[in-house]
C-alpha cells in the first residue's frame, strides 16, 4: 500500500529528491538561474553520500550535454538542467542525443532567451528547440515536476523509446516557490524504476560504433526511423502514466481538461499559468455562467494530435496562450502547431492566437477573461488573424 | 621497449584494433599514428572522437573501422564526451553495473582543429577536472577534413586555403599554438610529443599515458600528403625530419619534469625539412632564415626546461 508523506518543500528541491530516488548514476550541469537550485541540492546529496553518483561540475553547457552524451552512452542513468542560454549553448548537441537514442532526463527551468537578457520565465528556451527531436513534458506544479521527473526516467529508458526527455518547469514562477509534495520512498521507487538497461553501451567486451557518418544512402532511413520512435513513444508515456496513476493514485494525461463539459469555448495553455487560467475558467462560469473551459497541454512532444482532435470535437473557439513568439510568422508556436493539426478536421474550431506573459510579464485571471472574451468576439465576426500580444505597453 | 631499437617491431602487439578498408588518403600519417595507438591499447580500451578527418575515414556506416567501443558526438567535444564515458563508467562500477576487474583505457582523439581551436575550451575542462583519460591530438597543422583551411597549429609561412600565399601575404602569418605546453599549465600527471615516425617512443608514450591515473595529453604530429602538398611516400621522412630539425622534438612531461625523448646531436637546417613540402614552396631565403631562428629559440627554451628539471 502506498504511504502518504507531505513536505512543504522548494519545487526545485522537490526535482532533485525525485532525481536522487531515481537513484542516477551521473549528473553534468552548468548553472544558470532559475535552474541552479536544483543542481546546487544534488551536489549537496552527492557530496552527503546520500545519492551515489558522478557529479561532473562541467566548464559549460555545451560540454554539460556532451558529458551527459558520454555517461549515456557508458550505459549511465544520465540527468542534467538548465535553462534559457544555456540550453541554446547545448543547442549543437541537443540534436545528436535523440539520434544516438541515448535517454538522457533534462529539467528545463524555462526562461526567456536573450536578448534583451532576463532571468525571468516564459517558453522561448523551449520553443528553440522544438525540431531537436526530444520528448518534451510540462509540468504545471511541484507534485507535477516531482512525478513527471521520476516517470521522465522510466518512459525515456524503456526499450521501445530510448529519446531524451525535458521535463519543463516555468522558471521561478514554478521553480523557486515552495510547495506541498507528497513524496515516494525508495521502495516505492525502486519497484516502480529499476536501474537502467542499456540496450548497448560503450564496452569493450562487446564493441560498437556510436554517432558513424550517415551517408545519403542510409541518412533519410535513419532520419525516419527516429521520427517513428518519437511518434510512438506516446503509446508508452501513456503506459507509464497509468502505471504511475495505479501504484500512487495521481493520472496524468498528455492533454489535461478542466470544466471541458459542454464547452463552447476553450482555452489552452502550458505550463504553470494553467493554475491562473483554471481560477478565471472558474470565475466565467460560476459567477458569469459562461461555458467556457481548459485545456492544459502536458505533452509538446511528440504532439498529441489524436488526443487534441478529439478533445475540441463540439467546441466553437479555442483561443490558444503562447508564451514565446515566432517573429514574422503566423502564429504563437502552439497556436500554428493546432491550426495545422486541426486544419484537416471537419467540424474545427476557430482558432485565435495570443501571445502573453513573455519575460516574466504576469498573465492574471483578468487576461484569461478577456482572452476568452476577445476570441468569442473574434470568432463571431470571422476575424482572419495571424496573432495578438496581451498585455504589451503601446 | 626501447624507443629506438630497431628490433622493438618483433615485441610489438600482433593485434590490430583498427581495421584495414578504412578510406584514409595515401600515406596518411595521422592513421597511421592511430594504428600504432590501437596496437598500444590493444582491446580494453574506448574512443571519443571528434569530427574531422579520422572519424569520416574510419566509421562511414555501415562500414566501422573500430573493432573497439568508439563514439563520434560533435566537433568540439571529444574531451567532453570522454569525460563523461570515464564518469558513467566509474559511476556503474561503483555500483556493481560494469566489469570491474579490468583497467580500461579512456582515449579522446581529434585533429588540431578540434583541439586547440574549437576544442580547447573542452579540453581544459576536462584536464582541470582530472578525468581519468589520455586526449590524442593528431595535429596534421589544418583543417584538413573541409579542405585544409588553417587553424591556429598551422605554422607561420604555410599556405592553406584560407591562409593562402600571394602578393601580399606569405600564407599564415601567426606562429603555431603550442597546446601541449598549455595542457602542462594543467598540472596534469602527463604530457607527451610523438609522431608516427618514431613508433616505438610513441607507443612507449601511450603506455604510460595509460598506466598512468589521471589526464594525459599526446600531441602527435601527423603529416598529411594531401594537406601538406607532398608526394604520399614522404610522410614518414617529413616526420622524421620533423624532429632532425628541431621544429617538432620529441619530449614528454612526467608531473612536471621535462625530458627529452629523442636526440640527435647534430641538427639539420629547417629548409631540409620545408623543402619538399608544397605549402612552403614560396618561402623566400629571408622567411626560411626567420623560421630557422624561431624553431633555434623555441627548441632552447624547452631545453633549459629540461635543464631545470634535471637541476
Ligand atoms: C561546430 C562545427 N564547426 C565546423 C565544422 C566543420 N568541420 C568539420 S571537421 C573540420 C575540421 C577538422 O579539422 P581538424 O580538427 O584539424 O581535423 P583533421 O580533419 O584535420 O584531421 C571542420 C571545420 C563542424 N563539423 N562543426
Ligand atoms: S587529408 Fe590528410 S589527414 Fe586527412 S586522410 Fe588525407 S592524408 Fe590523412
Ligand atoms: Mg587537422
Amino acid at each position: 500500500m502506498h504511504k502518504v508523506r507531505n513536505l512543504g518543500i522548494e519545487v526545485s528541491l522537490g526535482i532533485s529528491e525525485a532525481v536522487k530516488l531515481a537513484d542516477v548514476d551521473a549528473i553534468a550541469a552548468y548553472p544558470i538561474t532559475p535552474q541552479t537550485h536544483i543542481v546546487e541540492h544534488l551536489s549537496e546529496l552527492v557530496a552527503d553520500g546520500e545519492l551515489n553518483a558522478e557529479f561532473i561540475p562541467v566548464e559549460s553547457e555545451h560540454s554539460a550535454m556532451s558529458v551527459c552524451a558520454g555517461t549515456a552512452a557508458a550505459g549511465a542513468r544520465t540527468y542534467t538542467a538548465t535553462s534559457s542560454q544555456g540550453l541554446a549553448l547545448m543547442n549543437e548537441i541537443l540534436f545528436i542525443i535523440p539520434a544516438l537514442r541515448l535517454p538522457i532526463v533534462m529539467t528545463l527551468a524555462n526562461r526567456a532567451l536573450s536578448g534583451p537578457i532576463s532571468i525571468w520565465n516564459d517558453h522561448s528556451d523551449l520553443m528553440s528547440v522544438r525540431d531537436t527531436g526530444w520528448i518534451a513534458i510540462f509540468a504545471e506544479n511541484g507534485q507535477e515536476a516531482f512525478d513527471l521527473t521520476l516517470q521522465s526516467f522510466k518512459i525515456a529508458e524503456d526499450h521501445r523509446v530510448l529519446l531524451p526527455i525535458s521535463v519543463n518547469i516555468d522558471g521561478f514562477t514554478l521553480s523557486h516557490v515552495i510547495e506541498p509534495h507528497e513524496f515516494l520512498s525508495q521502495e516505492e521507487v525502486n519497484e516502480f524504476l529499476p536501474p537502467y538497461q542499456p540496450l548497448v553501451q560503450l564496452n569493450p567486451d562487446k564493441p560498437v560504433s556510436m554517432g558513424m557518418v550517415g551517408i545519403p544512402e542510409i541518412f533519410f532511413e535513419a532520419k525516419k526511423a527516429q521520427d517513428v520512435a518519437l511518434i510512438e513513444s506516446k503509446a508508452v508515456i501513456k503506459e507509464v502514466f497509468k502505471d504511475f496513476g495505479d501504484r500512487f493514485g495521481r493520472y496524468y494525461n498528455v492533454i489535461e481538461s478542466y470544466r471541458t463539459e459542454d464547452a463552447e469555448t476553450l482555452l489552452l495553455t502550458m505550463g504553470s499559468i494553467s493554475e491562473t487560467a483554471m481560477e478565471a475558467i472558474d470565475v466565467m462560469r460560476d459567477e458569469q455562467g459562461r461555458r467556457v473551459g481548459l485545456l492544459r497541454l502536458r505533452l509538446w512532444r511528440p504532439f498529441p494530435v489524436d488526443e487534441l482532435r478529439e478533445m475540441v470535437k463540439g467546441v466553437k473557439t479555442l483561443a490558444v496562450i503562447d508564451r514565446a513568439v515566432s517573429f514574422g510568422g503566423t502564429g504563437g508556436p502552439v497556436a500554428g502547431e493546432i491550426r495545422s493539426a486541426l486544419y484537416s478536421t471537419a467540424d474545427r474550431p476557430y482558432v485565435a492566437s495570443f501571445i502573453a506573459g513573455l519575460g516574466g510579464r504576469d498573465v492574471t485571471v483578468k487576461d484569461f477573461m478577456d482572452m476568452a472574451a476577445l476570441a468569442e468576439k473574434m470568432e463571431a465576426e470571422g476575424e482572419i488573424h495571424e496573432y495578438k500580444m496581451i498585455g504589451v505597453r503601446e | 621497449m626501447d624507443a629506438l631499437n630497431v628490433y622493438a617491431a618483433k615485441l610489438a602487439p600482433q593485434q590490430e584494433s583498427l581495421a584495414p578498408g578504412h578510406r584514409a588518403c595515401q600515406g596518411c600519417a595521422e592513421l597511421l599514428a592511430v594504428r600504432l595507438v590501437a596496437k598500444t591499447l590493444g582491446r580494453d580500451y574506448i574512443i571519443a572522437n571528434a569530427t574531422g578527418c579520422l572519424e569520416i575515414v574510419t566509421s562511414s556506416f555501415p562500414h566501422s573501422a573500430w573493432q573497439v567501443p568508439w563514439i563520434h558526438v560533435a566537433f568540439e567535444n571529444a574531451a567532453a564526451v570522454a569525460s563523461g564515458v570515464e564518469a558513467g563508467i566509474k559511476s556503474l562500477k561503483k555500483k556493481g553495473r560494469y566489469p570491474v576487474d579490468r583497467k580500461i583505457t579512456i582515449v579522446a582523439q581529434a585533429g588540431d582543429g578540434g583541439t586547440v581551436d574549437i576544442g580547447l575550451q573542452a579540453l581544459s575542462g576536462a584536464l582541470e577536472r582530472g578525468h581519468d583519460f589520455i586526449y590524442i591530438c593528431y595535429d596534421n597543422e589544418a583543417y584538413m577534413n573541409t579542405g585544409i583551411q588553417r587553424s591556429s597549429s598551422t605554422p607561420y609561412g604555410a599556405a592553406t586555403t584560407t591562409s593562402p600565399a600571394g602578393k601580399e601575404s606569405i600564407g599564415q602569418v601567426t606562429m603555431k599554438k603550442n597546446v601541449a605546453e598549455i595542457a602542462v599549465a594543467h598540472d596534469i600527471p602527463y604530457v607527451a610529443t610523438a609522431s608516427p615516425s618514431y613508433p616505438f617512443d610513441l607507443m612507449e608514450k601511450v603506455r604510460k599515458a595509460a598506466d598512468m591515473e589521471g589526464p594525459a595529453y599526446i600531441h602527435v604530429l601527423a603529416p598529411c600528403p594531401t594537406g601538406w602538398r607532398m608526394a604520399p611516400n614522404l610522410a614518414v621522412s617529413i616526420g622524421r625530419l620533423a624532429v632532425e630539425t628541431k621544429v617538432f622534438p620529441l619530449y614528454e612531461v612526467v608531473n612536471g619534469e621535462y625530458r627529452m625523448t629523442v636526440q640527435y646531436k647534430h641538427h639539420r637546417p629547417v629548409k631540409d625539412y620545408l623543402k619538399p613540402q608544397g605549402r612552403f614552396r614560396h618561402l623566400q631565403e629571408k622567411e626560411i632564415e626567420f623560421i630557422q631562428q624561431y624553431v633555434d629559440a623555441s627548441y632552447e627554451k624547452l631545453l633549459k626546461k629540461i635543464a631545470m628539471s634535471e637541476g
